[in-house]
């Protein structure tokens, strides 16, 4: 192998590490561990009411069913009933007042999940049902917000809007996201000794449910131990709301002494869980016949739903990505944070961002529409300033962070070319015009995203690599694999360091046990961080074999090279096992911790300002697509996509990340609709009634393609950059397509609301003085 | 209770088991086969597809009485010893996968997909694969892995 370098190095296309388990079925999920006979399965009863108060409580037909073991109620918690990620405001089982349809209100411990179901009807719980918010509507109504509305503002928005040329002013609605994970919320926990608990969990955060168990256990964090194998799916929905599963199953388990399970059906994963935010942004934009953009103001409102969950740090996100990718200069945006009895919402792959985006890029589109320019002129005329820009005409983002990395102006003309953009508009335009039935649109989007937590703590990690004498490798780092990958890259990495084949590396579970105190997989960073500590770790091991060798062959610690799975020191040649077995019998420790925190980092809450990202991860996307006038029906014809991944660690990965994060902001913004009913109960809790995208939804020609220039200007990775998130938000070129397309059907602006399902094009159409029959046009 | 008696992977196997376990209850906890995953439990998404006789079909949209005398294929019992399925190996090679969840079923109906049309188009095996939902991939690479795989299967 010499010369022909390892296997599965970085830069490589190596197939996820667990590709050959997950096609013979051999993956192990939560619900396929093996477990005791003697486990017990917990299920979930809810509250049937959206805000109401608990006047009585009699379960004791539930507990004398057949099958039932126990029945556990808020009273049944040794500890703290509290679930939540940060403001305690999360019963694991409500106490006197239920405020949401779905709560969790007790909790069934039985034999078989069987006996469990057919108890579940036997609870007698009394309800005195009391108002509830359920809208962002009623919420701004009647002021019901979970905490004081917070503004982010730069330059002198309202001079600047009033001194503008021109104005305008609009509403866009958004529509929330089930994360549709196709594994629903599942947990395993298994009681030990001392009072010791073991959860494996399907979690992006292990630390935070061994906290949270600990602290309803009323025991240490340290008599808690969660591992995490791998998720089928999360995309942020496992961020948090992974805990309630898992602290009903250490409950049950500290309860009976038995193992417990608990694993959410569809319905029930539907009802019990918090969604993307859905929003609601009005904006003031002042500009000029150019289409440049001197001033916008922003009223972003938010459903939170009953608690905080993480909406605090996804209103943050939303105000830091309400620019997108343009520098402009004035701007004000002010976010209410909506307290609604429904599910609470939460993290979801742009956790905020895309929705922020959102905003802005409808603010663009209608200026263009205005001026009768082609939105992407109006775009390229706002962009912030390339990198290779002066200093001194660099932008500043309206949160006070200079945008030093800008490559839109490299990628948007290499795509526009390449997916031949202006001729296709010109093509569609004269298509449109011909009047029929069918209206083709287009758009170009680009999206600048920011990548670190917001919350500037989180920016951590840590890894644990062992050496074992034969050479092989143990690795363990605080991330969690959801499919992404990340487990494949960091072996990738670790591998490139010790300069040895991927196979010799050993992927473990994510194991509190193991990395202590890690932050959520989550904010596109895990293999920023992740990747970062086990470099770290593997590099203090090399730095110990190199002085050891070094002693033994008589030369320089610096001279001792790792290369193709050789190791070599003086006039000596070994290969790396032979290397680990000498520092072994010299007595070297071959095993260490390694740890990174994201530097430069820093952001003040309370002035919504400071430098929250370390770097920003660019693309761009043009999409086409066909809608039918009469029937709203509607279909993406082609999309073509040009992405930065800074220097991809695994361009088969990113690729599979791109594809995938499109096609679902696709199903977001089009077929994707929740729906609650005047009781607030959620109608769309099934894959009946929502419909995220199906194997014939992915446009028909698809053309993704990594930016090959790319290169992360910050000391990252390899010189990678995150790829998680960023590309969900490349399909907002789908919404502004269809935009596009009913523009032909008269001259208002459309004023398209997402998501844009059949029945919002078809009014639209209507409305804009088209075709056909308006849904409920009297 | 009903005494279950079936074909599985080769295997006979039975099992007294209540009237109204369904045949992915069957397999996954009275017969230990974890590979056949349930993503949604109301036979829409199929993760949880095997065959029956040779069809693929949706195993929590029957009873596992209703498989008695059956020959049920699942996941598991496709490779030949240690060698992939042409299917699997397809899905391994043309990164058909992300989370893995939905990979068993959706290997599944593409080997299906294949066995009743060995040359499918591009817009048929779209068509043929919306009953099985997948929400990592965007769907493009299982299409890749599809096209691969019917090839090797020797279409």
């Amino acid at each position: 192998m010499a010369g022909k370098g390892i296997a599965g190095d970085i830069r490589t296309a190596r197939e996820h590490d667990s590709a050959h388990k997950h096609v013979s079925g051999t993956a192990v999920y939560v619900d396929d561990i093996r477990v005791p006979d003697d486990t017990l399965v917990v299920l979930i009863g809810q509250s049937p009411h959206a805000h109401a108060r608990i006047t009585g409580i009699d379960l004791s037909a539930v507990a004398a069913a057949d099958g039932v073991v126990a029945v556990l109620t808020h009273a049944d918690i040794p500890g703290r009933n509290d679930c939540s990620p940060v403001y305690g405001d999360d019963p694991i089982l409500a106490e006197d007042v239920v405020s949401y349809a779905g709560q969790a209100v007790f909790a069934i411990v039985a034999e078989t999940m069987r006996a469990a179901r057919d108890a579940l009807p036997l609870a007698k719980i009394d309800y005195d049902p009391l108002a509830a918010v359920l809208t962002i509507e009623d919420a701004m109504r009647a002021g019901s917000w979970l905490g004081p509305s917070v503004t982010m503002e730069s330059g002198s928005p309202d001079s600047a809007l009033a001194g503008a040329p021109l104005h305008l002013s609009g509403r866009i609605e958004i529509g929330g996201q089930e994360h549709f994970y196709l594994e629903g919320q599942a947990a395993l926990a298994i009681p030990g000794e001392d009072g010791d608990m073991t959860l494996h969990c399907s979690t992006q955060h292990p630390s935070e449910i061994q906290h949270k168990a600990a602290d309803c256990l009323g025991v240490p964090n340290h008599a808690v131990t969660v591992e995490t194998r791998r998720m089928g799916g999360a995309f942020g929905g496992k961020e948090s709301q992974g805990s309630l599963p898992a602290l009903l199953a250490a409950l049950a388990a500290r309860r009976t002494g038995r193992p417990a399970k608990t694993v959410y059906d569809r319905d029930d994963d539907f009802m019990l869980t918090g969604k993307r935010h859905d929003f609601r942004i009005d904006y003031d934009v002042g500009f000029d016949s150019e289409g440049r953009i001197q001033a916008v103001l922003f009223e972003q409102a938010l459903r939170c739903g009953m608690s905080w969950d993480l909406s605090e740090a996804i209103a943050a996100r939303a105000m830091c990505h309400a620019d997108n990718a343009y520098h402009i200069p004035h701007m004000r945006v002010v976010s209410h944070r909506c307290r609604t009895h429904t599910q609470s919402n939460t993290a979801f792959r742009g956790f905020g961002g895309p929705q922020g985006m959102v905003g802005i890029e409808r603010v663009i589109d209608q200026v263009a529409h205005h001026l009768g320019l082609d939105p992407l002129v109006v775009r390229q005329r706002n962009f912030y300033p390339h990198k290779f820009s002066a200093g001194t005409v660099k932008g500043r983002t309206p949160y006070g962070q200079v945008v030093e990395d800008c490559i839109l102006q490299d990628i948007v003309p290499r795509l526009a070319a390449d997916a031949d953009y202006e001729a296709r508009r010109a093509e569609i335009e004269a298509f449109n015009r011909t009047g029929g039935m069918i209206r083709r649109g287009i758009a170009l989007t680009p999206v600048k995203f920011g990548i670190s937590f917001n919350t500037t703590f989180l920016n951590q990690a840590g890894a644990l690599v062992h050496v074992y004498s034969d050479g092989s490798v143990h690795l363990n780092h605080g991330g969690t694999e959801m499919g992404q990958g990340l487990n494949t890259k960091v072996a990738q990495i670790v591998a490139h360091e010790f300069q040895i084949d991927f196979d010799v590396v050993k992927i473990t579970a994510t194991n509190t046990g193991k990395v202590p105190n890690t932050s959520a997989t989550a904010a596109s960073s895990g293999t920023d961080l992740n990747g970062m500590a086990a470099q770290a770790a593997a590099r203090t091991i090399k730095s110990r074999m190199r002085e050891f060798l070094a002693e033994q062959h008589q030369c320089m610690p610096d001279s001792v090279t790792f290369a193709n799975g050789r190791v070599r020191a003086g006039g000596a040649q070994m290969s790396f096992a032979e290397a680990v077995k000498a520092c072994y019998l010299g007595r070297i420790s071959l095993s260490a911790t390694g740890f990174y925190a994201t530097p430069k980092i820093h952001w003040d809450k309370a002035r919504s300002c400071g430098r929250p990202f370390y770097y920003y991860a660019y693309g761009a996307a043009v999409t086409e697509v066909a809608t039918d006038l009469l029937t709203g029906e509607n279909r993406i014809l082609r999309t073509d996509i040009l992405h930065d991944v800074g220097r991809s660690l695994n361009p088969a990965i990113d690729i599979g990340q791109i594809e995938g994060g499109f096609v679902q902001g696709a199903g977001w913004l089009t077929t994707e609709e929740l729906v609650w009913d005047e009781a607030g109960r959620l109608r769309t809790h099934a894959p009946s009634t929502y419909k995220i995208p199906a194997c014939a939804d992915r446009p028909p020609v698809f053309n993704v393609a990594l930016f090959d220039d790319g290169e992360n200007t910050e000391d990252t990775i390899h010189k990678s950059k995150a790829v998680g998130e960023p590309p969900l938000m490349l399909a907002i070129s789908v919404l502004m397509a269809l935009s596009h397309a009913l523009e032909s059907v008269g001259d208002d602006y459309p004023m398209l609301d997402a998501p844009a399902t059949p029945e919002r094009l078809c009014l639209a159409a209507r409305r804009l003085g088209g075709p056909g029959i308006a849904l409920g046009d009297k | 209770m009903t005494m279950v008696n079936l074909t599985l992977n080769g295997k006979q196997v039975s099992a007294d088991v209540p009237d109204n376990t369904l045949l992915v209850t069957f397999i996954r906890e009275t017969m230990g086969l974890t590979g056949t995953h349930v993503g949604c439990d109301t036979s829409q998404c199929g993760a949880c597809v095997v065959h029956v006789d040779g069809e693929s079909l949706k195993s929590c949209t029957m009873l596992a009485a209703g498989a008695e005398g059956a020959s049920v294929t699942t996941i598991e019992g496709i490779a030949d010893g240690d060698s992939l399925h042409p299917m699997q190996q397809a899905f391994h090679e043309n990164h058909g996968l992300q989370c893995g969840f939905c990979t068993p079923g959706m290997v599944m109906s593409a080997i299906e997909l294949v066995q009743d049309n060995p040359n499918p188009s591009e817009t048929e095996i779209r068509e043929g694969l919306e009953g099985n939902i997948c929400r990592c991939t965007g769907y493009h690479n299982i299409v890749k892995s599809v096209q691969a795989g019917a090839k090797m299967m020797g279409g």
